[in-house]
């Protein structure tokens, strides 16, 4: 089992190879395909570039080599994780999306979890009150919810929750100067990130009380579930402790193909909050039309897709021992 | 029964669906009729800035004093353009890709699935922005856009249909009396396969709207048309001040998004009533 445990790993991680090097392969012909290549820019920001200049530069970034040879070129340097200067803020790609990358991650983990946990907590009380006032209720506001913009919905929580209650921090992630200690901090931090994750969970709540509640239903029909029934357990535990197990595949399995969408969203919500992750960069990599970072980005976003797609397959065997991994 | 009006009662069956219909066909009716009923241009200065509605404009006016009624009509007819356009586009593609990939397996269906499975990994929306940042925000773009990154789910949904399909006795018959392929993914299985994945393509066009409007609101949007996700970016920064000029684009994704969603649950119902009943 242990063993086996291993190989699958290994061999997963085998398996990314490919997917990582198509990744790689589609950013080139992303580059290649915008108008302007990186001489052009620079020439462009220097202002007085004559031809000549360009084709200089051209040369010096093997702009003029064959095609195939810039392609193995870019493949070795993004093997090395070289991906590049950010033509704009001078920075290497990798520095600057490395700084971003945590608060993204943050956001993201945050959202999710909140997302997982009403989800489940709806759905499986959507599932039990079938056809009451509380079933509807939750399947309305799923609907409603799944129909918002969450960019939208992030700034109508600003409206309500900052700027009329002032409850709470309508942007950043912390306040210069008020927390002295470690743990102020944390809490600081903890009292920036409720809003932002909260308008990027509720989205995916919504679809996993839709997806819980539908699945909760069919794991009822089971007879397992009429024999817990039969031996008079309460129907708390029946629910709680034999359906939810069942019933949770289904979310996990949707949870982990959604994280690329999850990434998508951050994008939005951190521009809406000022949030300081990957999306705020996107954002100016976009207002200075600095395309090398934007490329760097959809790189090492979609890298991170398929990590966390590789992570949610081990989960998937904890939780169903029935699966072993060939 | 003549099978539209049966399809029809199914679909009548369903009241939120019906709703759907009703609220979708109200929001197409104002971007096509609205422009010559309230001729009045999205772009022109027609009154002070961040009027609050209720006024001379009955929606109010934007930060630099245009229409938000006339931005509503004007945004609705990008939106939805973009929105059934990309979600066209992105079934055709995946219709395509989906029945070559399940009818003939083998090689091109590795291939195919591979590559399916690829754009399904990288994040959609992040892939979308990119593009549209390449090739400059013009409507066509920002459609091509929508579409390159949609496509993937309907191609898995048809290959599955093509797969379960094409070794029924109905195929089988057709390939005895020696029908060619394309006349039988064409003509034969096409319209088995089609009803789960006009649901599908009918759910994307609410999703392709919410793509658009989340675009438009980075500010990737055709700068020669208002749209929907514009106006919120624009209102952004009044929200203090002047929160309804964001709020009111904003409720208008809300209802035609839902509106479709729900068009579509009704479609699914009335196209696929064996699934009904669960």
């Amino acid at each position: 089992m242990r063993g086996g445990t291993v190989r699958f790993v290994l061999r997963r991680l085998a398996q990314l190879v490919p997917v990582v090097l198509a990744i790689a392969a589609l950013n080139f012909v992303l580059a290649k395909l915008a108008p302007g290549d990186a001489a052009d820019i620079l020439a462009g920001q220097m202002g007085h570039a004559t031809l000549e200049f360009t084709e200089q530069l051209r040369r010096e970034f093997g702009l003029d080599l064959p095609i195939l040879e810039q392609f193995l070129a870019y493949m070795g340097r993004t093997a090395r994780l070289d991906l590049g200067i950010s033509l704009i803020q001078q920075q290497p790609v990798v520095e600057l999306i490395a700084d971003r990358l945590p608060a993204t991650l943050l956001l993201m983990v945050t959202a999710l979890v909140l997302a997982i946990a009403t989800g489940v907590a709806l759905g499986v009380a959507a599932a039990r009150r079938q056809g009451t006032w509380v079933d509807n209720l939750i399947s309305v506001s799923a609907l409603l919810v799944y129909a918002t913009p969450a960019f939208w919905l992030g700034l109508m929580l600003i409206v309500f929750f900052s700027i009329r209650l002032d409850l709470l921090p309508s942007g950043g992630m912390m306040q210069i100067g008020v927390a002295q200690t470690a743990i102020g901090k944390v809490l600081d931090v903890a009292r920036h990130l409720i809003l932002p994750a909260a308008t990027l969970g509720l989205f995916y709540a919504a679809v996993y009380a839709r997806l819980m509640r539908a699945s909760m239903l069919e794991v009822y029909g089971l007879d397992f579930i009429t024999t817990a029934r039969a031996k008079g357990l309460s129907e708390g535990t029946i629910a709680w402790t034999h359906a939810l197990r069942n019933a949770l595949l289904p979310v996990v399995t949707l949870a982990g193909m959604q994280v690329g969408h999850l990434l998508g969203g951050s994008v939005l919500i951190e521009t809406v909050f000022g949030w300081p992750g990957l999306g705020r960069l996107v954002f100016d990599a976009l207002v200075q039309r600095d395309l090398n970072l934007l490329l760097g980005i959809l790189f090492v976003s979609s890298v991170v897709v398929v990590l966390v797609n590789l992570a949610v397959d081990l989960v998937y065997g904890l939780l169903d021992p029935r699966i072993t991994h060939k | 029964m003549n099978p539209l009006r049966a399809f029809w009662r199914r679909f009548r069956n369903n009241r939120a669906a019906v709703g759907g219909l009703v609220a979708l066909a109200a929001v197409v009716a104002l971007a096509i009729a609205g422009p010559m009923l309230y001729p009045v241009d999205p772009f022109d200065m027609v009154g002070q800035p961040s009027v609050p509605p209720g006024g001379e404009q009955v929606l109010g006016t934007d930060v630099a004093g245009r229409d938000v009624l006339a931005g509503l009509i004007h945004g609705g007819r990008v939106s939805l353009l973009i929105g059934f356009m990309a979600s066209l586009a992105a079934t055709l593609v995946g219709l395509v890709l989906g029945a070559v990939a399940g009818y003939y397996g083998g090689r091109i269906d590795d291939l195919i699935m591979r590559t399916t499975e690829f754009f399904l990994t990288i994040p959609s929306f992040v892939l979308a922005v990119v593009l549209v940042a390449i090739f400059s925000p013009t409507i066509l773009n920002i459609t091509v856009a929508i579409a390159v990154v949609s496509w993937p789910s309907v191609a898995r949904l048809a290959r599955a249909e093509f797969l379960a399909h094409r070794d029924r006795e109905y195929v089988q018959g057709c390939r005895a009396i020696g029908m060619p392929d394309r006349e039988i993914i064409l003509l034969q299985i096409l319209p088995n396969a089609l009803p789960p994945v006009i649901v599908v393509s009918s759910l994307m066009v609410a999703t392709a709207i919410l793509t658009e409007s989340g675009l438009s609101f980075l500010g990737l949007g055709d700068p020669n048309q208002v749209s929907w996700g514009y106006m919120i970016g624009v209102a952004r920064s009044v929200l203090r001040t002047a929160w309804w000029m964001a709020a009111i684009p904003g409720a208008m994704i809300v209802v035609t998004v839902l509106a479709i969603n729900l068009v579509g649950e009704g479609l699914n119902d009335a196209l696929n009533p064996r699934l009904k009943q669960r």
